[in-house]
């Protein structure tokens, strides 16, 4: 499972990071959310990795938290997840009006003089 | 009325966000009752920041570090979120609270015509600011960072057109990969240790297992960088001028402050995390923050003497002055001493504000140029002639001696800003060094090259300034420019605050002298977060 969680984290990161030196404004948003996604799968698995334990422990009594998964990760994730949602949807709403009003989905605004 | 006292550190937070709400119900048009709540707010917030101030001062018997904490839901340290109130975080409170009025102002006479939601986003910046300068929980600065971002996309392309939309486009996309690489680190700091607090933090710090050890140093630079890149540190500082530059004039005042809280950040966590106590971290970053702060003077002294345009060159200053409080900080990091610390906090806060006049200076001052800003001021003006504003022809009230006001208070930025005497730019540059020659703990190598750098860029900041003050001052033949009072009252508001810095400078001193020695005491902070209990019911009732 580790083998395959890092993979993931690998290949999102990398061709995240390939796509945000990209000239092109969908390609650079298209990168930054490969790149969150990434970074998200990397928050979760820093609450280690479990199988089939909840996060939600019952209230009162002893609890032996080996049984349970970290609960932190999941908020901090879920935070994670609707805020770089609304500055993706901010980040498109600006690419969009920068394409209307230059003309171009270059990231400066002007294709570059060969 | 204990329970109002205790409730006042959160304040800082609700204020601006209860205002900015507020303004969202009103319509766009009513632009005067919006003006009169965006004062009234950052007034109130003005008051309530004064009030925590003298409150984190304490009493001599707790000596003189008073350290409050609001617990956010009433859950016990480490688990729950906490609010901390310091020394540092009451005085960055105070400034930004002091820009903010100003800054309103300003934009009242003008700008906030020129696109939506102007006052509301402003007021969200205010939050996010404060709330970041608050918070003792690293996952809470996140969030606080992300509310002050977005806002300041919003306010970064208030007023649109061309240069701001692909000044915004870049200053977003930045921004939205330096939140990736805060993520990544603050998550790589809870995989090793457990806790996000950062009095939590800084007590474990030391007993970090060797093998744990490098990952939490990761985990800290990564996180680092996104506060670097905030702060304008020298490799990852150029988005800073172009976004600065392409800002209307009151958004660029604010972001004045922006950088400083990167600073801000780096100085609380790099002192608590890595201070002398923190066993075989001791000093980490330390270098990193001293080359890089003085390679951002550097990149700042000849950006400054290159620049052609009074914006380029304010933008520039900006990096001058955080690159100058980075490397104090690495400085003190490597054993400077607390009284280099002090004079730095108050170099900080002197450049700011100088920074914030003279980019509010900038748009009057170019207007008679015909520039770009010109352009812009005359098509605001075309914007703003709705129906409605039959009024606006009265507030219009132009100043009289336009040229003597404009270049009194361009003088005054100067000298702040070069360092001169008689203003405080001068006292905080002396405080910092003999800081640092009394302390005697530096290697002399280092010590000299910071002198060195400091006094270069303070002498290019001289060079840059007075050519930029003769082209506008002296050398130009054209009628004085049309400058409304509103636009200027905030300058000399600005400049007024630079003279009581000035005059009162000992009593500023004194403050930031113990600041620095309380940011030298992490265990001050540390203990202070865990001695604090929360409210049972028995004491809700009084």
């Amino acid at each position: 499972m580790e083998l395959v969680l890092s993979a993931a984290i690998g290949v999102l990161s990398g061709s995240g990071i390939w796509l945000i030196l990209r000239p092109r404004t969908f390609q650079v948003i298209t990168g930054l959310c490969l790149l969150s996604y990434a970074v998200n799968i990397f928050i979760f698995a820093m609450g280690r990795l479990t199988v089939g334990k909840p996060p939600i422990m019952p209230k009162g009594g002893f609890v032996n938290t080996a049984n349970y998964a970290d609960p932190l990760p999941q908020a901090l994730v879920l935070t994670a997840i609707v805020i770089s949602f609304a500055t993706t949807a901010l980040f498109l709403v600006v690419m969009i009006a920068s394409k209307g009003l230059t003309g171009t989905d270059h990231v400066d605004g002007s294709e570059p003089t060969k | 009325m204990m329970l109002a006292t205790e409730h006042l550190i959160i304040a800082p937070i609700l204020i601006p966000l209860i205002a900015g709400a507020l303004m969202l119900l009103y319509d766009d048009r009513q632009r005067k009752a919006k003006l009169a709540i965006s004062v009234g707010a950052a007034v109130a917030l003005l008051f309530v920041s004064v009030e925590l101030l003298n409150r984190s001062k304490g009493t001599p018997l707790s000596g003189g570090n008073e350290i409050s904490f609001y617990l956010l839901g009433n859950w016990a340290v480490p688990f729950g979120i906490i609010l901390v109130l310091d020394r540092l975080s009451a005085l960055m409170l105070v400034l930004a609270s002091l820009l903010a009025i100003p800054t309103l102002i300003y934009a009242g006479a003008a700008w906030h015509r020129q696109g939506q939601h102007f006052q509301s986003l402003f007021q969200f910046l205010l939050m996010g600011l404060n709330g970041a300068f608050l918070t003792g929980d690293l996952f809470n600065l996140f969030v606080f960072f992300e509310v002050l971002l977005a806002a300041s996309y919003g306010l970064l392309l208030h007023g649109s057109g061309q240069l701001r939309v692909r000044a915004g486009l870049h200053y977003i996309a930045v921004n939205l990969a330096a939140s990736l690489f805060f993520l990544v680190g603050v998550s790589l700091i809870y995989g090793v240790t457990g806790t996000l607090s950062m009095a939590h933090l800084s007590q474990m710090v030391v007993n970090i297992a060797p093998s744990e050890r490098p990952l939490f140093h990761a985990g800290a630079a990564i996180m680092g960088i996104a506060f670097l890149v905030k702060a304008g540190l020298w490799p990852m500082s150029f988005w800073l001028p172009t976004t600065y530059m392409a800002s209307a004039a009151p958004v660029a005042a604010m972001f004045a402050i922006m950088t400083k809280v990167g600073v801000y950040v780096i100085l609380r966590l790099s002192m608590l995390l890595f201070g002398p106590d923190a066993g075989a971290s001791a000093g980490f970053g330390a270098q990193v923050l001293i080359w890089g702060g003085m390679a951002t003077m550097v990149y700042g002294f000849l950006g400054v003497l290159a620049a052609q345009g009074l914006g380029r060159m304010a933008a520039h200053l900006v990096l001058i002055s955080s690159g100058t409080i980075l490397a104090v900080t690495g400085l003190a990091l490597s054993g400077g001493g607390p009284a280099m610390l002090s004079g730095a906090l108050y170099y900080m806060i002197s450049s700011t504000i100088a920074t914030a006049a003279l980019f509010l200076l900038l748009e009057p001052m170019s207007r008679e140029e015909g520039g770009i800003a010109a352009l812009l001021a005359l098509t605001s003006d075309a914007y703003g002639l709705d129906p409605e504003d039959e009024e606006e022809e009265e507030v219009g009230l132009a100043i009289p001696g336009t040229m003597t006001v404009l270049g009194l208070s361009f003088g005054a930025c100067l000298l702040v800003l070069g360092g001169l005497p008689p203003l405080s730019g001068f006292i905080g540059k002396v405080a910092m060094l003999s800081g640092m020659f009394g302390n005697g703990a530096l290697p002399p190598g280092l010590a000299w090259t910071f002198l060195a750098v400091l006094m270069l860029s303070g002498f290019a900041t001289i060079i840059g300034l007075v050519r930029i003050g003769i082209q506008t001052f002296w050398a130009s033949d054209s009628s004085p420019p049309k400058v409304l009072a509103m636009e200027f009252a905030p300058v000399l508001l600005l400049v007024a605050m630079i003279a009581l810095l000035t005059v009162r400078g000992n009593d500023a001193l004194r403050y930031m002298d113990a600041t620095a020695r309380a940011l030298h005491q992490p265990l001050i902070y540390s203990d202070g977060v865990f001695a604090t209990r929360r409210v049972t019911n028995g004491e809700d009732a009084q």
